[in-house]
Parts: C-alpha cells; sequence; structure tokens
C-alpha cells in the first residue's frame, strides 16, 4: 500500500514539474518574440508601421516589450500559485490515501 | 525660493524620513541585519525590490541615453525588464525555496564545494562594487549641480552620506526605507514628465505624449525629431541600427543585461524576505510593475529632453542662452567652444560645438579652452578646442545630466527641478545599500562565517559586516571618481559580468540534476575572466572589438555562452551530484512539503 502511495507521489510531483516546464517554455517564447524580436532582430522592418503615432519597431523597442513582460510575470503567478493548489489537493490525497 | 534652497529643503526633508523608518526598524541581530523577518507583504516587498533595482543608472542616466542614442536606448529598457521576466521565471520561486541568505549559499551547497562558494562570491564582489560605482557617480551628479561644486566634490559628500547612511539601518530599515524611496524617486520622475508632455503636446499622460503633435509645430513629436536630427547631422532618432549600434551589438547588449538581471545578487536575496513561494512570485510581478512606471516613462522624457535641448541651444547666442545651460557649465558636465561666430553650433558634425570634460582634469579643461582662445585670434601657438575634445571622444553633453535638467529645460518650477535632485538621491541611496549588504553579507557570511570561523558569534559577524560597508564605500566611492564610463555604461559592464558568472551556474543548478562541481566552477571563472579581461582590455587597453565586433557592454552574452558551453563540454567527464544533493534539486523543485523548511531563520541556523 505504501509503496502504491510513494509511486503516486512520485507521479504526481513529476506531473507538476512537467506542467511547471511546459508553462514556462510557453512564456519564455512569447518573452523572446516580443523584446528580443519585435524589439530588435524585426524592428527595422517593423518600423514601417506605427502606432499612435509612433514608428511600431521604436514603440516595441521602448514600450510594447515593457508591457508584455509585465502581462507575461502576472500570468506565470497566476497559472503557477494555480498550479501549486492543485499539487497540493493531489498530494493530499495521495496522503489520504496512505494513511 | 530658488532652486537650491528648495534642494535643501527637499533632500533634508527625504533624508531625515529615511534615517527615522531606519531607526524606526532597527535590529540588532544578523538575521534581522541580512533578511528582514518574514512577515513583508508582497507588494511592499515588490516596492522595495524596485527602489532597490532603479538605481541612479535608471533614474538620472538612462532617460538621457535614450535621448542620446534614441532607438537604440531601448536596448536598456528591454534589457533591465526582460531580465526580471527570466528573473521572475527561472529563479526567484526556486531560490525563496530554498532559503538560504545568498546567491554564493546557493552555489555552495549545490555543487557542494567551498571552491564553487568563493568564486561565487568573489565574483558577486565583484559585480556589486562596479555596481555601486556607478550610483556614487550619480549621486556625485546630483551634489554637484545642486551645491554648485566640481563632480569630484560631489562624490565625496555621496561618500560621506552613504557611509553614515549604510551603517545605521539594518535590513528590515531597507526595506521600509526602499518603500519610502519608491515613492520619492516615482513621483519625481513623474511629474516633470507630465508637466514637460502637456506643456509640449497638450497630453497628460508622457506615453500618448511621446507620439502626439507638438502643440504651435503641427508636427508630431518624433516627425520633428527625426527632422532636426537629418538637418544637424545627427542619427535619425526612430530608426534602428545606423552608426556604431548594429543589430548584433544592440541584441548582444540587450541580452547580456536580460541575463545579468538574474545574477545580480542584491535583488536575488529580496525574494527570500517573502513568506512563501507564492509570494516570491507575486512580489516579483509587483517589482516589475513598479519599476514599469518609471521604465515606460523615460522613453518620453528623452524624446522631450532632446527636443528642448536642440531647440533650446542651436544657433542661440551668448545672451538668448536659457539659464539651465549656465548652471551645468559650471559642474564640467556641459562645455560650449564657440568657433568665433558667437551663436551656438550643436551638431552631428565637425561644426559641433557642444563637448564635455568627461575624465579631463578642471586644469586639462582650461588649458583647452585658452588654447581654443588663442586659436580664435590666430595665434600660432593656439589649438582648436573642438578638435582636441572630438578626439577625446567628448562631443556632446554629459548624459547623465538629461534628466536632471529636463524641468530646468522646459521652465518648470523651481520645488520640482528640486524634487528631481530628491528623487536621484533617492535612487541611488537604495541600490547603494542594498548592494553594499550583499558585499557585507558576502564576506561576513560567505567567507567569514562560512569557512574562516565557522564558531562566530553574532556580534562578530555583525561586526565584520559593518567593517566591511565601511571600506566597500571608500572604494566604492575611489571608483565614482575615477569611472570608466557613463553611469549607465558602469552598470551595463556590472550586468555582464553577473551574465557571464551566476546565471549559467544558477539555472543549471536548478534545471540539470547532472551538472557537477567542477564543471560549473571551470564555467564560471571561464565566464567572469573573459568577460572581465575583454571590458578591460577594451576600455583601457584600446582593444579593437575583435570578438565579432561586439563592444565591451555587450561581451557578457559571448562570456555567457563561453560558461555555459565549458559546463556542458565538462559535465559527461565529471561525476553527477551525490545523492543528498540529488535531493536538493527535487526540494527546490517542489513548492509543497516546505513547511518548516520555508523558515530562514531555521535554515540558517541548521548549517
Amino acid at each position: 500500500m505504501s509503496d502504491v502511495a510513494d509511486t503516486r507521489q512520485k507521479e504526481a510531483i513529476d506531473r507538476y514539474w512537467k506542467r511547471n516546464i511546459i508553462t514556462m517554455v510557453i512564456l519564455l517564447v512569447i518573452w523572446a518574440v516580443a523584446g528580443l524580436g519585435a524589439g530588435i532582430l524585426f524592428a527595422d522592418k517593423l518600423n514601417a508601421f506605427s502606432i499612435g503615432g509612433i514608428p511600431l519597431g521604436f514603440w516595441f523597442a521602448q514600450q510594447g516589450s515593457i508591457l508584455v513582460f509585465v502581462m507575461l510575470i502576472l500570468v506565470y503567478a497566476i497559472v503557477l500559485n494555480r498550479l501549486d493548489k492543485r499539487h497540493h489537493e493531489e498530494l493530499e490525497a495521495v496522503r489520504g490515501a496512505k494513511a | 525660493m530658488s532652486v537650491q534652497t528648495w534642494t535643501f529643503l527637499f533632500v533634508g526633508v527625504t533624508f531625515g524620513l529615511y534615517l527615522v523608518i531606519a531607526w524606526l526598524a532597527r535590529v540588532s541581530d544578523t538575521k534581522g541585519f541580512y533578511v528582514a523577518g518574514q512577515g513583508i507583504p508582497a507588494a511592499a516587498n515588490g516596492m522595495a525590490t524596485a527602489a532597490d533595482w532603479m538605481s541612479a543608472a535608471s533614474f538620472i542616466s538612462m532617460a538621457g541615453i535614450i535621448s542620446t542614442l534614441g532607438y537604440a536606448g531601448g536596448m536598456y529598457l528591454m534589457g533591465w525588464t526582460g531580465g526580471y521576466v527570466l528573473l521572475a521565471l527561472l529563479l526567484a520561486p526556486y531560490l525563496r525555496k530554498f532559503g538560504h541568505f545568498t546567491v554564493p549559499d546557493f552555489i555552495g551547497d549545490r555543487y557542494h564545494s567551498n571552491t564553487a562558494r568563493i568564486v561565487a562570491v568573489v565574483c558577486a564582489i565583484f559585480v556589486s562594487f562596479t555596481y555601486v560605482a556607478g550610483q556614487m557617480r550619480g549621486v556625485g551628479i546630483v551634489f554637484s549641480r545642486f551645491l554648485e561644486v566640481d563632480v569630484n566634490v560631489g562624490v565625496y559628500i555621496g561618500v560621506a552620506i552613504v557611509f553614515v547612511y549604510a551603517t545605521l539601518g539594518g535590513m528590515k530599515g531597507i526595506t521600509w526605507t526602499q518603500v519610502a524611496q519608491y515613492w520619492v524617486l516615482i513621483t519625481a520622475f513623474l511629474t516633470p514628465a507630465i508637466a514637460i508632455s502637456l506643456q509640449y503636446t497638450g497630453a497628460a499622460i508622457p506615453q500618448i505624449g511621446l507620439g502626439s503633435e507638438l502643440i504651435g509645430e503641427g508636427t508630431a513629436l518624433l516627425e520633428k525629431l527625426d527632422q532636426i536630427h537629418a538637418d544637424l547631422g545627427f542619427a535619425s532618432y526612430t530608426e534602428p541600427f545606423i552608426g556604431s549600434w548594429d543589430k548584433l551589438n544592440v541584441f548582444c547588449v540587450a541580452l547580456a543585461l536580460m541575463a545579468g538581471t538574474a545574477g545580480l545578487p542584491h535583488v536575488i536575496v529580496r525574494f527570500y524576505t517573502v513568506k512563501n513561494v507564492a509570494a516570491a512570485r507575486w512580489s516579483a510581478f509587483w517589482a516589475l510593475l513598479f519599476i514599469a512606471l518609471l521604465y515606460l516613462t523615460a522613453p518620453a522624457i528623452g524624446a522631450f529632453a532632446r527636443y528642448a535641448m536642440l531647440d533650446g541651444l542651436h544657433g542661440k547666442t551668448e545672451a538668448q542662452l536659457p539659464e539651465w545651460f549656465h548652471s551645468w557649465e559650471q559642474t564640467g558636465l556641459i562645455l560650449w567652444l564657440d568657433d568665433g561666430d558667437g551663436a551656438l553650433s550643436y551638431t552631428g558634425t565637425a561644426s559641433n560645438e557642444i563637448f564635455r570634460s568627461g575624465n579631463l582634469g578642471t586644469a586639462q579643461v582650461a588649458q583647452i579652452k585658452q588654447d581654443h582662445e588663442q586659436w580664435l585670434r590666430g595665434e600660432a601657438s593656439g589649438r582648436d578646442g573642438r578638435a582636441v575634445l572630438r578626439q577625446a571622444g567628448l562631443s556632446g553633453p554629459d548624459r547623465d545630466i538629461i534628466v536632471l535638467a529636463t524641468p530646468e529645460m522646459a521652465g518648470l518650477a523651481a520645488w520640482i527641478i528640486a524634487f528631481v535632485a530628491a528623487g536621484g538621491l533617492a535612487a541611488a541611496l537604495s541600490t547603494a545599500s542594498g548592494l553594499l549588504l550583499v558585499i557585507s553579507s558576502s564576506v561576513a557570511h560567505d567567507i567569514y562565517f562560512r569557512i574562516v570561523n565557522t564558531e562566530a558569534t553574532e556580534g562578530q559577524r555583525l561586526l565584520v559586516g559593518r567593517a566591511v560597508i565601511g571600506v566597500a564605500v571608500i572604494v566604492a566611492g575611489f571608483l565614482g571618481i575615477y569611472p570608466p564610463g557613463f553611469v549607465s555604461q558602469v552598470v551595463a559592464f556590472a550586468f555582464g559580468l553577473a551574465a557571464a558568472s551566476f546565471f549559467p551556474v544558477i539555472v543549471l543548478g536548478i534545471f540539470s540534476r547532472r551538472v557537477g562541481t567542477v564543471p560549473a566552477i571551470a564555467g564560471m571563472i571561464a565566464g567572469i575572466g573573459f568577460t572581465a579581461i575583454y571590458i578591460l582590455g577594451s576600455v583601457y587597453g584600446g582593444w579593437s572589438h575583435w570578438a565579432f565586433g561586439i563592444g565591451p557592454q555587450g561581451i557578457g552574452v559571448v562570456g555567457m555562452a563561453l560558461n555555459f558551453l565549458v559546463t556542458l563540454t565538462l559535465t559527461p567527464f565529471f561525476p553527477a551530484p551525490d545523492q543528498s544533493i540529488q535531493d536538493l534539486i527535487l526540494s527546490i523543485r517542489e513548492p509543497e512539503g516546505a513547511g518548516p523548511g520555508l523558515n530562514i531563520d531555521r535554515s540558517v541556523e541548521a548549517d
């Protein structure tokens, strides 16, 4: 019984870590696209367009990327803290079975 | 009241406020001195982190650099804020779960080696010193202008103030003082920005003002700037990758700042001060939100200041020059060498007459001016001072004066101008004290307590910590008087060094269970060694930028790549960490089961 519970606990931890990594990778891809991509690598091309009277590449470098970064951390805090809670409940369930 | 009276008033009142808070929250035990109790709410911690983080470089230098560089200035904005994302996602929650005092502590434990700990301490101290030097220079500039003294005298005053200040309060004091300092610095930054935006474009929000039409001109601000820049021979304000800032260098500097942020010891230590992993995540969000308020406003100030400066100086005669020009001329941070026609010419070409004294002494500047006078009169002994200064790379005003001078340029009320000085001081003080704390805790905790004298009492550790602060302030003051560059450039070097040393080993330490001791140490030494030598070689040794044409500010990226490369190449040849380290890594990855393990006090005592 205890072995089964241990395995289930280990599975829960692995599952949590995998979900954590997936969330992180998605957010980091957005981070790279908005900051390094739109703000730098494609800034010259994006400058052909404009937003609120500001060339778009320039805007991304000095305004847009920062706004995206703030949103990313907000999303991360909400998603991960929710994931933590779910993980906690899963572990509680396992521990309940163990007892 | 005059600007100077207002300055004394604001600086005096805010400074008194910080000291009162520090005194009220004063704690005498080491735990309090290094990492204030557990009860700091995430939003307050975020605010303190923001103040810790936004240094004299952010406050005084950044908008000035954007103003001078135009588009390329964005690399500082993106670098410093983007780095925060890396910090929040890759490091903060895990280091919080780990729950020890310092970054070297994590590296020492994770790689189970005192050698790794010492290498990390040396890196932390090196990075912190570079950074503190930038703060001292910033404080010096504030005082030189408002007390109307030479910039070096300003640095001496700054050293004295920071010393008194940093030895008086503990970390508990620091957290709440930094909350107060955040309010001072953000209000001081936003007030003139809003006033200028209203004055030039009628938009109350500076970020909207940035894209708006200038009142009475009928053209948009940025369009007008591009137009003036083209007329006067400066590189375009909004177009990227012109001149020395090509795509590769902008990319490297931004990335070096990003990775360096994640490795900066004084910011990381902040995440140990919240009560759990969830609070560490929220704290990161609040911090970036508070930082973004200033960072989103800086580009607007930069553009308005650029317009005000070109519009206010170019083509003016001595009598027409604005008041602010004369005030700043006394500091030597802006110089005018006329070509004899009596009208000032501020251009991006050989006809430019606006310079700065840079690292030249007062005597040298006087000599150049005298030679220039003789040259104007056609005497053989004379020399064109413009050519001399241009060759020394001193064209244009010192960028660090721009934020401080902007309210004066726009003719804002005297109290606003003085308030900005208090804000700049708050920014410099909050960062300097945070960094000094890291330096002293690195020495007192990581070296003295963990290695030299493991039996040390709290009193002994505290004494060592305070002594280290004293020495550190004096060394930093010396570096502030002989700075290797502009405030924000000096700071960029610190970030490059942090990126090249800490970032790879911390990330690999958390996300890899395979990387062992020897590869990690080799990687750190290779990274910081290469980066430091390249920076010193470029700044003092006159090296060409031989590494793919990357300048010293962006070279941290190459150092970081080298660090990763060395570590990962060596890893297969050395053993994986033993079982106790494996357990440590697994426990860091897991927010659960923390319980008492989350308690900083206990984890420290357990050593």
